[in-house]
């Protein structure tokens, strides 16, 4: 949370899978001055349907008048805002480090303690991956930082709601 | 055009082009009827007046590029002011589409932000099903226009046609019943308000509902104010009536907005030119706000009772409501609110004088053509102060007979407008109260109306300024007149004649009763160019960014 009220919300959406839909989502955002975080987009079990799952930032009011304005647009079916139930939240990074040789067994530690795997190994580098909520990512990246981080590459969080138990 | 006709198509708007040649080879064995415009903009606010006359889609179809990038105001008007109309643009054959090829643009893409859908038909097995959902997206829900782009080889490939009996989009499901809980608690605030106030807007309109508003606001006894978009949903005529509400409006109907403890918005959208200052509107009212667009509510303003649903269907479940409350719980203590809204109707009417000046008042004017048509024509307008004073001074008592572009605002709509609202009622006085600097935006469509016969009067209001903008200049820039004075215009009667229609002009105030009997009885397109004050302001005024009730009176 930040100051102001304003949060960042976790919106997925199921939409049509049509050519130029992803462009009425964007559209709509820019030109309502709305934010977009980020942004994962892929097919469901439904070939005829995607989803879409975004992060937004902005305030109650903000919030609630992007949801209103989505579930205007004719090729979206539904709306579903994560911010206010549980749900199970993921994120995949792909992060290149400065591997010099006094630090490898430091990265290696790190990687070992997150459970991220090492995908490229370089003479200079490392590419490093690692998937976990955004909690976890954000960690991760803050004990590199001193590392030397050159690259990182993240996906954007995709979620599901949890079961009701 | 099977698909067409089957919706019901009569009239299409339009103008042909490389792309559209082969629809045009089959419209001429159809009958449907094709009025050729003078520009693409012309054939969509054409479109977009037939369909605020008829109550039906306005339909349009014009080339690839050049002819499809000129729809784009049309369009955006349109969309502005939620009318349905279905746009057909032709395009080149797919496998050109993105080649830079000749005469194409990405319609699709320009037009995303300003229709309500749109859509690239890439296989004729397609065709009839998207056509079908265009029309069906245009005119349910709150109406908008929708765009279809047809490429060229899709035109020319044939299949064999199956009718589609119904459209159902399970992506799109617009709430037409409110929900049951929310009229009990409208009812609640109606019985506990002493100074209610009903605010009209577009949305009663493109309802139908204007009967059932009657029926509401004379039940609970409240004044009726309305946006420029509603004006026509209640009669002005009808002692409750406050006139416009905004940034023009009249004093009275400000003032209530100030001063009312309930305010029931139906088919509103509390668009900037109505509330003035935000914070400061209707600051002692709770707020019923009824609108089909679930975006439109709590999108400005918060509101106790929000309900989601049609204006006509909403209203008349009200209404039942109503009629099992005892009438005096309704109208309880309405005497000392009426009576305060009285005095402010003495205090501040809508005034000018004509009397103390030489030049013709344009006031003068359209208070005249509303006595002479008793208010019973169809009146389209241009932008800006002309559009204001006809808003002011003609009494409208029938919804579906002001058509103007209110939310783009757009000058040159009210010709083309005028024609399509002409062809949609061929019987009706139909009048385009326009200025100097407006109607020469799309005078090209004179030819239009000449062409088929269509006895269009235009009004020209001509004080030789952008009168508006002129305006704000004299209040808010120190009379720093930069690049409005329009000294140079052409001599409208000739261009009238040019046109092989009559011009009419009245240079002094007893002038203008003669002209306009003149020109309202020919059964010919008319072009009635008034030359009036030059420096006459439209009052009252909010100043922008000030609440509406600190208005400039003088």
């Amino acid at each position: 949370m930040t100051n102001n009220g304003t949060k960042r919300n976790i919106l997925s959406m199921l939409v049509d899978n049509q050519p130029g839909v992803l462009s009425r989502v964007a559209g709509l955002f820019s030109s309502r001055g709305f934010n977009i975080d980020s942004l994962c987009v892929s097919e469901t079990t439904d070939p005829l349907i995607s989803r879409i799952t975004l992060v937004a930032v902005g305030d109650m009011s903000i919030l609630e008048q992007i949801k209103k304005q989505l579930n205007k647009l004719i090729n979206v079916l539904k709306v579903m805002d994560f911010t206010e139930t549980e749900f199970v939240q993921r994120e995949t990074a792909l992060v290149r480090v400065r591997a010099k040789p006094e630090h490898r067994a430091e990265i290696l530690r790190m990687a070992d303690i997150f459970h991220a795997t090492v995908v490229d190994v370089g003479t200079e580098h490392y590419t490093v991956e690692v998937t976990g909520d955004e909690g976890k990512i954000t960690a991760f990246l803050k004990l590199l930082k001193p590392v030397g981080i050159k690259e990182i590459a993240r996906t954007g969080p995709v979620a599901l709601a949890r079961e009701k138990k | 055009m099977q698909v067409l006709q089957e919706e019901g198509v009569e009239i299409i708007f339009g103008y042909p082009g490389g792309m559209t040649i082969d629809i045009y080879d089959d419209l001429a064995k159809s009958s449907i009827k094709h009025i050729l415009v003078r520009h693409e903009q012309g054939a969509v606010h054409a479109a977009d007046g037939y369909a605020r006359a008829s109550g039906g889609v306005g339909v349009c179809l014009v080339t690839s590029g050049p002819g499809a990038t000129n729809t784009v105001t049309g369009l955006a008007s349109a969309f502005m002011d939620s009318i349905p109309i279905v746009v057909l643009t032709g395009q080149v054959p797919t496998r050109l589409i993105g080649n830079d090829a000749f005469q194409e643009v990405d319609i699709v893409g320009i037009t995303r932000p300003c229709t309500k859908h749109n859509y690239l038909v890439k296989d004729v097995e397609n065709l009839a099903r998207v056509l079908k959902e265009a029309f069906y997206i245009a005119r349910s829900g709150r109406p908008g226009p929708v765009l279809v782009d047809l490429p060229k080889d899709v035109l020319q490939a044939s299949t064999s046609y199956k009718s589609i009996k119904e459209t159902r989009m399970p992506s799109y499901n617009p709430t037409y019943e409110p929900n049951a809980r929310q009229l009990p608690k409208a009812v609640k605030l109606i019985k506990e308000s002493r100074r209610p106030m009903v605010l009209t807007g577009g949305g009663v309109i493109l309802s139908g509902a204007a009967e059932e508003l009657r029926t509401f606001s004379r039940k609970i006894q409240s004044p009726v104010a309305g946006t420029l978009m509603g004006l026509g949903a209640f009669p002005a005529s009808d002692p409750l009536w406050l006139g416009m509400i905004g940034m023009h409006g009249t004093f009275r109907a400000n003032m209530s907005s100030a001063e009312c403890d309930l305010m029931i918005a139906v088919g509103v959208r509390f668009d900037d030119r109505v509330t003035g200052k935000i914070e400061e509107f209707a600051p002692k009212a709770r707020i019923v706000h009824i609108d089909i667009d679930p975006t439109s509510i709590r999108k400005n303003i918060p509101v106790s009772v929000p309900i989601v649903g049609d204006c006509k269907i909403t209203l008349q479940k009200l209404n039942q409501l109503l009629e099992k409350e005892n009438e005096k719980d309704l109208i309880q203590s309405r005497d000392p609110w009426l009576k305060l809204i009285e005095e402010w109707k003495a205090t501040r009417q809508l005034s000018y004088d004509q009397k103390k000046c030489a030049n013709i008042k344009p006031q003068y004017v359209i208070e005249m053509l509303s006595r002479m048509s008793n208010g019973k024509a169809i009146i389209t307008t241009e932008v800006g102060q002309n559009q204001m004073w006809a808003a002011q001074y003609y009494q409208f008592d029938q919804p579906n007979r002001f058509i103007t572009s209110g939310g783009l605002g757009c000058m040159g709509f009210g010709l083309p407008a005028a024609i399509g609202a002409q062809i949609a009622q061929p019987d009706k006085l139909v009048v385009d109260i326009a200025g100097d600097g407006s109607i020469q935006m799309n005078i090209q469509e004179m030819a239009t109306a000449v062409q088929y016969g269509l006895p269009v009067k235009v009004v020209i209001l001509n004080n030789r300024y952008l009168g508006m903008v002129r305006q704000w200049q004299e209040l808010f820039y120190d009379r720093c007149y930069s690049c409005t004075d329009m000294e140079h215009a052409p001599d409208f009667v000739k261009l009238a004649e040019a046109y092989g229609a009559v011009g009419l002009r009245a240079t002094r105030p007893d002038e203008v009763e003669s002209v306009l009997k003149e020109g309202l009885s020919l059964p010919r397109t008319v072009i009635m160019e008034f030359i009036v004050d030059r420096e006459e302001c439209v009052y009252p005024m909010v100043p922008a960014g000030k609440a509406i009730t600190d208005m400039l009176l003088t």
